[in-house]
């Protein structure tokens, strides 16, 4: 007998509700059966805290006197982009200041960027805010510089449009000089290899077909509520899967939502990668309602069984070279080594597991509490039967100028 | 010979052009690492001094002479577990096992008297919880 979405609330109304995370999950149902397990288990818990650089805020600072329309407007120096109404901007993860020195002194340290901004407002700290504009009738005011706090503006809401990978590479340098890449430091000559996922724990590896996560998913969003907005950018769910459903290479991403002000600076943090920029770590939790055992299933999902293609980042990956390295899988990379092409390679995690565990634990005691409820999605994002295209930008002529390459 | 030394001096000596000297006469390469000097005009130079062998000693010796007190600088490195977001990066660069994971927990540990200060874990961490923390006497600060 399947459940339904009211049926696991009212048990969360009533403090009834059978919650385990994703890891707790994989031994009850060894030891229980699917049939059994399915019956007792309401939600399955996920989470996963790492770098996720498609990410920002939206914020609403309120209007100067005299009025204010905004044409350039930075926060402690980062630029956020003000193209949209008077007093409204984005503030973007990886955004630098203009007097960032970036790579000009290789490796660069992109000491602080938008995601230390996005931290250091919901620490409540305090920010220079600076904003120039022409000047008009109804906004006069060309120039505004003061200090703000999360508290004086109107609305501030994360949109990060593309979060929580379903899967990624495991990144290694096959070139004779170090790496300084998204994935952290690359040694040469495979000197380790670098990988992001939560594996077992991260949320769309446990609904490999998105069965249960869609638009309207209330989540926990780096240490608030927040919500799936639609599928996030560069999501390409048609790749090979395994029999268990898992994608072999990155495939599905959220786009996700949530009131900033409710957030918690201990699950938004901002990163420096030497050599490569500012982002920022981001906390997401989805809960899974186990409606039945196939959707059980998915969610016992281990880290042995999820693989994720070895992929070159001196050639391969910047050059779209192809290069076969195979797959590795997220038990090997955990354990600190794993063999690629015959050689035993030490591993570098980038996306922190012991703050995945808390955040699906976090996850678990909000609904036992009834303080979290799961909600439907309204509407579905394209699963494995899409018909998505990954595309490129075209190479074409501007005005018929001929490029020569 | 290249070597870090710190040069703890007083009022009188910091009115002097210690470097100046050191480059002029001994023609050694001074590199200031860090440098901090009181309104009551003390304080020390961390500095990077490269030169001949016996130029090096010639020139530690004229800082002796003039009574500034020159000790090898002693750098730890300093894990500041508030900022680390427990990544698990910093362990592979670590030749030591001072920065050390837990494989059932996947937590990283700092055992500092493993620590040999390479420095390798200082630009593979992206909150910068990790810092390289010169050792400075307190009696002269």
């Amino acid at each position: 007998m399947p459940k339904t979405y009211e049926e696991i609330n009212e048990k969360i109304r009533r403090g009834e509700a059978v919650v385990v995370t994703a890891e707790e999950v994989i031994d009850i149902v060894a030891e229980k059966g699917l049939e059994k397990a399915a019956k007792e288990i309401d939600v399955v818990t996920t989470g996963t805290f790492g770098p996720m650089c498609s990410s920002g805020a939206f914020i609403n600072f309120g209007h100067s006197r005299p009025r204010i329309k905004m044409k350039k407007v930075w926060l402690n120096g980062v630029e956020a982009y003000t193209g949209i109404a008077a007093v409204d901007a984005y503030i973007g993860a990886t955004q630098l200041p203009e007097t960032d020195p970036e790579n000009k002194v290789f490796p660069g340290r992109f000491s602080y960027g938008g995601g230390h901004v996005i931290h250091d407002l919901v620490a409540g700290k305090e920010i220079r805010l600076e904003a120039i504009a022409y000047g008009t009738d109804c906004y006069p005011n060309k120039k505004v510089d003061t200090v703000i706090t999360i508290n004086d503006v109107n609305e501030a809401f994360l949109f990060n449009p593309r979060n929580a990978y379903q899967n990624y590479n495991c990144a290694i340098n096959l070139g004779d000089r170090t790496l300084y890449t998204y994935m952290g430091i690359l040694k040469p000559r495979m000197g380790n290899a670098s990988y992001s996922s939560a594996g077992q724990l991260s949320p769309l590896l446990n609904d490999p077909y998105y069965k249960t996560i869609g638009i309207g998913t209330r989540i926990f969003l780096g240490g608030g509520i927040g919500y799936v907005a639609w599928n996030g950018t560069q999501h390409h769910p048609n790749v090979p899967r395994g029999e268990n459903g898992v994608p072999l290479t990155p495939a599905g991403t959220l786009a996700v939502i949530g009131d900033l002000k409710q957030m918690d600076p201990y699950w938004l943090v901002g990163l420096s990668y030497i050599g490569y920029g500012a982002t920022m770590a981001v906390g997401i939790g989805i809960p899974i309602p186990i409606l039945d055992e196939e959707i059980l299933y998915y969610t016992t999902v281990k880290d042995e069984d999820i693989w994720c293609p070895v992929v070159d980042y001196s050639e391969g990956y910047p050059y779209g070279k192809q290069i076969d390295l195979g797959s590795v899988n997220y038990r090997d990379l955990k354990s600190g080594r794993v063999t690629i092409n015959g050689k035993q390679v030490v591993t570098t995690p980038q996306s922190s597991y012991p703050r995945a565990r808390k955040i699906a634990q976090i996850l678990k005691e909000w609904i036992q509490k009834g303080t979290f409820e799961l909600t439907r999605p309204v509407a579905s994002i394209p699963s494995a039967d899409a018909d998505i295209q990954f595309k490129s930008i075209p190479e074409r002529s501007p005005n018929g100028l001929t490029i020569k390459r | 010979m290249k070597e870090r030394i710190v040069c703890y001096f007083s009022a009188a000596q910091s009115e002097q052009p210690i470097i100046y000297r050191l480059v002029k006469d001994y023609d050694l390469v001074i590199n200031i690492l860090k440098a901090d000097i009181n309104p009551q005009k003390e304080g020390y130079l961390v500095v990077e001094v490269e030169g001949e062998r016996d130029k090096y000693k010639q020139g530690a010796d004229f800082l002796k002479n003039l009574g500034v007190i020159v000790e090898p600088l002693s750098e730890t490195v300093v894990w500041h577990e508030e900022i680390c977001i427990q990544c698990g990066a910093c362990p592979s660069f670590c030749p030591t096992e001072a920065l050390f994971i837990d494989r059932e927990t996947m937590e990283v540990s700092f055992d500092n008297s493993k620590c040999v200060v390479c420095g390798m874990c200082l630009e593979c961490c992206p909150t910068r919880a990790i810092q390289l923390h010169f050792e400075i006497k307190e009696a002269v600060r």
